[in-house]
């Protein structure tokens, strides 16, 4: 990594508001209410983990802030992004599904190129900057691989490159890492933590595995479910980087305890 | 890239990036371009055909069946051999109409699938007429094709295409329509165009569905073309392959009759060796139909 000694100051980098959730539900169509009277604030450059038991909306949560689908109520405001000549807001962000989502058609190159096509960036340009990306996620040399020929954890660092060769401001990930053996999620986790930590993009993670939240984060929200609400927002000040050393550290245990508490009890209810 | 260079082992980092995990796939080794384990696949068939005329051929001389009732496969060969300046004419008038039709049912059926998979309506209200043209058997329709249209290769080519068009428009709609819908998603995520979703999800996406289509339509093409022609009959002054047929019954002059029946059949599994050929060119890299996977 190379990355010298972290305080834990450093590690709430920026701070200034990049997301403002206010009072969000989300009833479909067949009136099931997936999530009521969200309030939640996402601040420039933190990591937070979304975590709950399925079924509690913390996906729907997700999509809504990356604009797929409005939210029946309530309001996500982005006060410092761009916005389009109708006032909507155009943020700029990445999003990680939970499968790596990728065209099987193209090859890995292609499919990081994709976003920066769509943008109508030069082709030049966007083989560089797709290439690069590649090689910051640990796939130099597998450019020109199609999808089938990788193995999962591949696929999901060609989707993770794909999210990030914009550059956005804010990274969405939809429990991107449930599908990977655990060594394989200990890996991406800790490369994660290093691209988030190298690009300080906003980091937003959903999860329904304890461990991985209190790993990678610096904020926990706990959802409940039906309906989806906030049942709690755990500050996790651990600094970075954080290592296999910080899985055994007492503070890990505590903080593993605290979650898993919050979240039996928003099963129970 | 070709199968080889697939396992190519371009760098193995062990470095936890998973790239240990990569799927294997099966690789073999090759004679005259062909995959050691196809061979059989080619050759039973061969073998079988081979026997079956040598007994037909046996059959024919011990019972000294007269030629005008089944001549044999030799006489056949003999006679391809001494009319083919008739029948390759015809093979050209038939193949003409089969491509032509063909191109034409790609051209339209492609076409109509994009018109409607992007408007709804446009999809509902015509494709009733679409599944109409094709459950209306061509033979009955032919004949007011041919009354309507004044040019018979014309009328010959609007029967081939009305049978040869189906399959590609309503595979390629499922084509169009069967894009991942998180892909989808991830368009509408980064403001794709409607242009945009079309042409870098949508049609790639629908490539599988339409080759498969093509590949039906291609024989559906050659089938039209010759039930067409057998309507027109010695009415038309075209004088393609079916025509050779109808006009070698009258004559009794069956050897020329079965001739023309082997080049029919001949050019089916040419048309579909060609579309199958095609399908696995353009799918090689990425489809599940075109590689083979080692357990």
């Amino acid at each position: 990594m190379g990355v010298a000694a972290r305080s834990a100051a450093d590690a709430s980098h920026g701070g200034s508001p990049l997301v403002l959730i206010r009072n969000v539900s989300k009833q479909f169509a067949n009136g099931t209410l997936a999530i009521r009277g969200v309030d939640l604030d996402l601040a420039d450059g933190e990591f937070v983990s979304i975590l709950g038991p399925s079924g509690c909306g913390k996906s729907t949560l997700l999509r809504i802030i990356a604009g797929l689908g409005a939210p029946s109520a309530g309001s996500v405001d982005w006060p410092t992004s761009a916005h389009s000549a109708e006032g909507e807001a155009e943020p700029d962000l990445g999003f990680v599904f939970q499968d790596p989502t990728l065209m099987p058609w193209a090859n890995a190159l292609k499919n990081v190129m994709l976003p920066l096509t769509l943008a109508h960036v030069g082709k030049a340009e966007a083989q560089a900057r797709a290439t690069e990306m590649l090689a910051l996620v640990g796939l130099k040399g597998f450019e020109r691989s199609y999808p089938r020929e990788l193995s999962g954890g591949m696929k999901m660092r060609v989707s993770i490159a794909r999210a990030l060769v914009t550059r956005p401001k804010i990274l969405l990930m939809d429990e991107p890492f449930a599908a990977l053996d655990e060594i394989t999620r200990h890996k991406l986790n800790d490369d994660l933590l290093d691209l988030w930590w190298r690009h300080r993009f906003t980091g937003v993670f959903v999860t329904h595995s304890v461990f991985e939240s209190v790993y990678l984060s610096q904020r926990i929200v706990v959802m409940a479910a039906r309906p989806g609400r906030v049942m709690a927002d755990v500050k996790n000040a651990a600094p970075y980087p954080r290592d296999a050393l910080f899985r055994t550290s007492a503070e890990y245990a505590q903080l593993c305890r605290e979650a898993s508490g919050i979240l039996k009890a928003a099963i129970a209810q | 890239m070709t199968d080889t260079q697939l396992n190519a082992p371009t760098i193995v980092p062990h470095d936890g990036t998973d790239a240990e995990a990569r799927p294997v796939f099966a690789e073999e080794r090759r004679v005259l371009g062909v995959a050691v384990s196809s061979w059989p696949g080619i050759i039973a068939p061969i073998v079988i055909g081979i026997l079956a005329l040598a007994l037909w051929e046996a059959v024919v001389r011990l019972k000294e069946i007269p030629p005008y009732i089944l001549p044999g496969p030799i006489l056949i060969a003999q006679t391809l051999y001494s009319d083919w300046g008739t029948l390759s004419v015809s093979l050209l008038i038939t193949l003409r109409i089969t491509f032509a039709a063909l191109i034409a049912a790609v051209t339209v059926g492609v076409a109509l699938a994009v018109i409607f998979t992007q408007s709804r309506w446009l999809e509902k209200s015509l494709f009733p007429y679409a599944v109409v043209l094709q459950v209306t058997p061509i033979v009955s329709i032919a004949p007011l094709i041919i009354i309507w249209v004044n040019d018979i290769n014309l009328s010959l080519l609007i029967c081939a295409w009305i049978v040869a068009f189906f399959p590609i428009l309503s595979n390629t709609i499922l084509g169009l329509n069967s894009a991942d819908h998180n892909l989808i998603n991830l368009f509408q995520l980064y403001r794709a165009s409607r242009w945009q979703q079309l042409w870098h999800l949508r049609l790639p996406a629908a490539l599988p569905y339409f080759l498969g289509g093509l590949k039906i339509s291609g024989g559906l093409a050659l089938i039209g073309a010759v039930v067409a022609e057998f309507v027109a009959g010695t009415g038309g002054s075209a004088s393609g392959l079916a025509y050779r047929i109808l006009e070698s019954g009258y004559q009794l002059r069956i050897p020329r009759m079965f001739a023309a029946l082997v080049l029919i059949s001949g050019s089916g599994i040419a048309i579909f060796l060609a579309t199958s050929a095609i399908a696995h060119y353009a799918l090689r890299h990425w489809h599940e139909s075109a590689v083979k996977r080692e357990n």
